[in-house]
């Protein structure tokens, strides 16, 4: 992958940027066109099967994990604009589908896949120019993104070539922000006091913009914020780094 | 008899309710939860040096698990040889009774314990009580919560949820001549001095195992206060009682694993007192127990064993790094889970010891976030286990050791994941649902209310993402 310049990706879109945060999505597209890359996006993709997953429903993830696993065939690298769903692909998908016949397959497409913003770093190593006014933003790294996929340095690398962009990351920022997808409704109580804590540590930095590279955070303490009455304009950080850098609106 | 008398999945929902309505347990857990974490962090400065011990933490609890059935046979040989009896017992009730037994051999009366976990797991203290023994318990903190009728809420720090102000009241109003003082220094005085009285007194004293090495037949005991020392050596008998997957192969071995577990568990470099107990009283020695016994508890381990992937429960060594690095375990302290292991690696055991129709809601309690399995210095993937808990909840026949698998299902929620599944693997039925969100936001079924209690409802975007691409591909124009 390294050795031959990359020219075509594809880009696996994830469900919660379709709904909900579409503008992310075509945010990775220009990023990555930008570079001259040209984005595949199978029309046919829908989820990578992680909630199921997650909640131990095993088979149903499987079967739409092997969907994944054959419209993205091609030996070109899988983008993916979340770490937790990259983090399917890469780390869970082989022991998934290890019985299956897919099980070759899947191994593969784990080797290629990257959280978007590792593979603008490290792979494509872009540089940006910053075109906005002074602002200050607090960063949210997923617990995904920092642990299964180690990227949590990436998204703060871009971060900071943004001459005018200051960043904090807040308090305990380690810690998780209570979301766990259906952790958020089994266990609403304990993710509530998660995501008030972590509600309470963004606030405390002053920020004025609250981003993250993964939309189930976003939705999480964005959602949270939003009932408190505080509005910190949650944003992905594609869509962000985009507006940024001279990107025309989306 | 089992270390909780109740079924842990029982209320689970009320007793987190409860903790997370007690602000003051809150506040404690907080605040000592960090100072663990950070504690902990300043003992590791060099990232690459703690995963190069783990590594081989790891590796070395994985030789020992690969031979564990050889291994247990090696030290029962050197044990013996040393002049350790050694029993095995398969079950609690078999352990509780075997040690009952050996009191009552001893016409012994008066017992002091020094904190061990596999007893707290058999209950050994009812068992003692309904023979009609006291059992002192000699740690600090498990003496407090022993004296409070409480159990404790960590492996390693027994009375964490308790505050000083509360200790003084109780050992003011039970211990008598106690004048009420929250002076720390004091107070553990005061404990010492109660306790000191019961080491002197005592005719058996019981201890657990932190490793047992087989090369050479000895019983390596970790503490900070002295009370283990005091609870061995003392007593005429010393009983010890260890899980049998305490086994380690060298004493060579030691030394990674003390690093390990001393810097995980309360971020000290070395341990205060270790002891290394490898045979009773010798014939010109002028103290030590007359009789040593060693008790080899399986209470369900060997059928952990059986599965590869749940085998790496096995390689715990109970340092509670686990815990105190868990945001659940931070907001809801010990006492919630019900279990005496509680925290992430409770999470795994329990459901495993007692059956996931008992405590499979327990693995519930997970956001996945990945802060335990982090944390591990023996690299227990804890995360992936308590996920495959799930699995072996919600399916009825997995062909696993765990018993009660399927009891977790419920069927309405079995049906929402294959209704999910069909439209996520019908690229047009995902299309059409996509489109309805989108379209007819307003139309949409309300969020559950244990999302909208403490959070806004998020509003589908006006188109997905899909159809923006889709739109794009339509109209080259879009594409660069
Ligand atoms: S699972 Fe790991 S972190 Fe938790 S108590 Fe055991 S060894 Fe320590």
């Amino acid at each position: 992958m390294n050795a031959t310049p990359v020219n075509r990706v594809y880009l696996f879109g994830t469900c919660l940027v379709d709904v909900f945060h579409p503008r992310a999505g075509m945010a990775a597209v220009r990023l990555l066109e930008r570079e001259g890359i040209f984005v595949d996006f199978p029309p046919e993709q829908t989820c990578c099967g992680q909630p199921p997953y997650n909640s131990g429903y095993d088979e149903q993830a499987r079967d739409v994990a092997r969907q994944v696993v054959e419209r993205f065939s091609d030996p070109i690298p899988v983008i993916v604009p979340s770490g937790s769903c990259a983090g399917m692909l890469r780390h869970h998908y082989p022991s998934l589908l290890a019985d299956d016949p897919l099980a070759n397959a899947a191994q593969d497409l784990a080797a290629r896949t990257y959280e978007l913003h590792e593979f603008l770093n490290r792979v494509l190593k872009i540089r940006l120019e910053d075109q906005g006014a002074p602002v200050r933003v607090a960063m949210h790294t997923a617990c995904s993104a920092r642990r299964e996929m180690g990227v949590r340095d990436d998204g703060l690398a871009l971060l900071g070539q943004l001459k005018h962009v200051e960043v904090c990351e807040p308090e305990n920022a380690e810690a998780c922000c209570g979301f766990g997808g259906t952790f958020a409704v089994k266990m609403s109580e304990v993710s509530a006091a998660m995501a008030s804590d972590k509600c309470g540590a963004i606030r405390a930095t002053g920020a004025r913009q609250l981003l993250s590279s993964d939309c189930g955070c976003l939705m999480n303490i964005d959602g949270m914020l939003r009932k408190q009455g505080q509005d910190l304009n949650g944003e992905h950080l594609a869509e962000f780094i985009w507006k940024r850098t001279g990107g025309e609106p989306l | 008899m089992s270390g909780f008398s109740t079924h842990p999945d029982h209320d689970f929902d009320v007793r987190i309710h409860d903790a997370l309505g007690n602000a003051e347990l809150r506040e404690s857990f907080h605040g000592a939860m960090h100072f663990l974490r950070d504690k902990r962090r300043t003992q590791f400065p060099d990232p690459n040096a703690l995963e190069a011990l783990r590594d081989r933490g790891a590796a070395i609890r994985d030789r020992a698990l690969a031979r564990l059935p050889d291994l247990l046979e090696q030290l029962e040989r050197n044990c013996t040889r040393n002049g350790i009896q050694v029993h095995w017992a398969e079950t609690a009730e078999e352990a509780n009774t075997l040690i009952t037994g050996l009191v009552n051999a001893a016409q012994g009366k008066r017992i002091v314990k020094g904190k061990s976990m596999a007893t707290e797991e058999i209950g050994l203290n009812s068992a003692f009580e309904a023979a009609g023994f006291t059992c002192l318990e000699s740690d600090m903190g498990e003496y407090i919560v022993q004296q409070a009728n409480e159990t404790p809420s960590h492996i390693i720090m027994p009375a964490i949820h308790r505050n000083k102000a509360s200790i003084a009241r109780q050992f003011h109003t039970q211990i008598p001549e106690t004048p009420y003082t929250e002076d720390v220094d004091e107070l553990i005085g005061t404990g010492r001095r109660v306790l000191r009285r019961a080491f002197a007194e005592a005719d058996v004293g019981i201890s657990g195992v932190n490793f047992a090495v087989a090369e050479t037949g000895t019983l390596c005991l970790v503490e900070n206060e002295g009370n283990g020392r005091m609870s061995t050596t003392v007593p005429d008998m010393h009983i010890a009682v260890m899980g049998i997957e305490k086994v380690i192969e060298r004493l060579a071995d030691l030394p990674d694993l003390l690093r390990l577990l001393t810097r995980s568990a309360t971020g000290q470099a070395v341990t205060t007192y270790l002891n290394l107990i490898s045979s009773p009283r010798k014939q010109d020695e002028c103290d030590g127990p007359r009789q040593v016994h060693l008790v080899l508890l399986d209470n369900g381990r060997s059928r952990i064993y059986a599965d590869r992937q749940l085998r790496e429960t096995l390689r715990c060594i109970r340092c509670g790094a686990c815990m105190n690095h868990c945001p659940v375990y931070e907001r809801l302290g010990g006492h919630a889970y019900g279990t005496v292991y509680p925290g992430p690696i409770g999470q795994v055991v329990m459901p495993q010891l007692h059956g996931l129709d008992r405590a499979g809601k327990l693995t519930q309690a997970c956001s996945l976030n990945g802060a335990c399995g982090e944390a591990c210095p023996v690299r227990i993937p804890l995360p992936d286990l308590i996920r495959r808990l799930r699995h072996e909840g919600v399916t009825q026949d997995t062909g696993s050791p765990v018993k009660g698998h399927g009891r977790q299902r419920k069927p309405a929620e079995a049906l929402t994941w294959k209704i999910w599944s069909l439209i996520h693997r019908t690229p047009w039925l995902y299309s059409l649902t996509t489109h309805l969100a989108t379209r007819a936001r307003k139309l949409l079924p309300p969020w559950p209310r244990a999302w909208t209690n403490h959070r806004a409802p998020l509003e589908p975007a006006e188109r997905s993402f899909r159809e923006m691409m889709e739109q794009r591909g339509r109209d080259p124009g879009g594409k660069q």
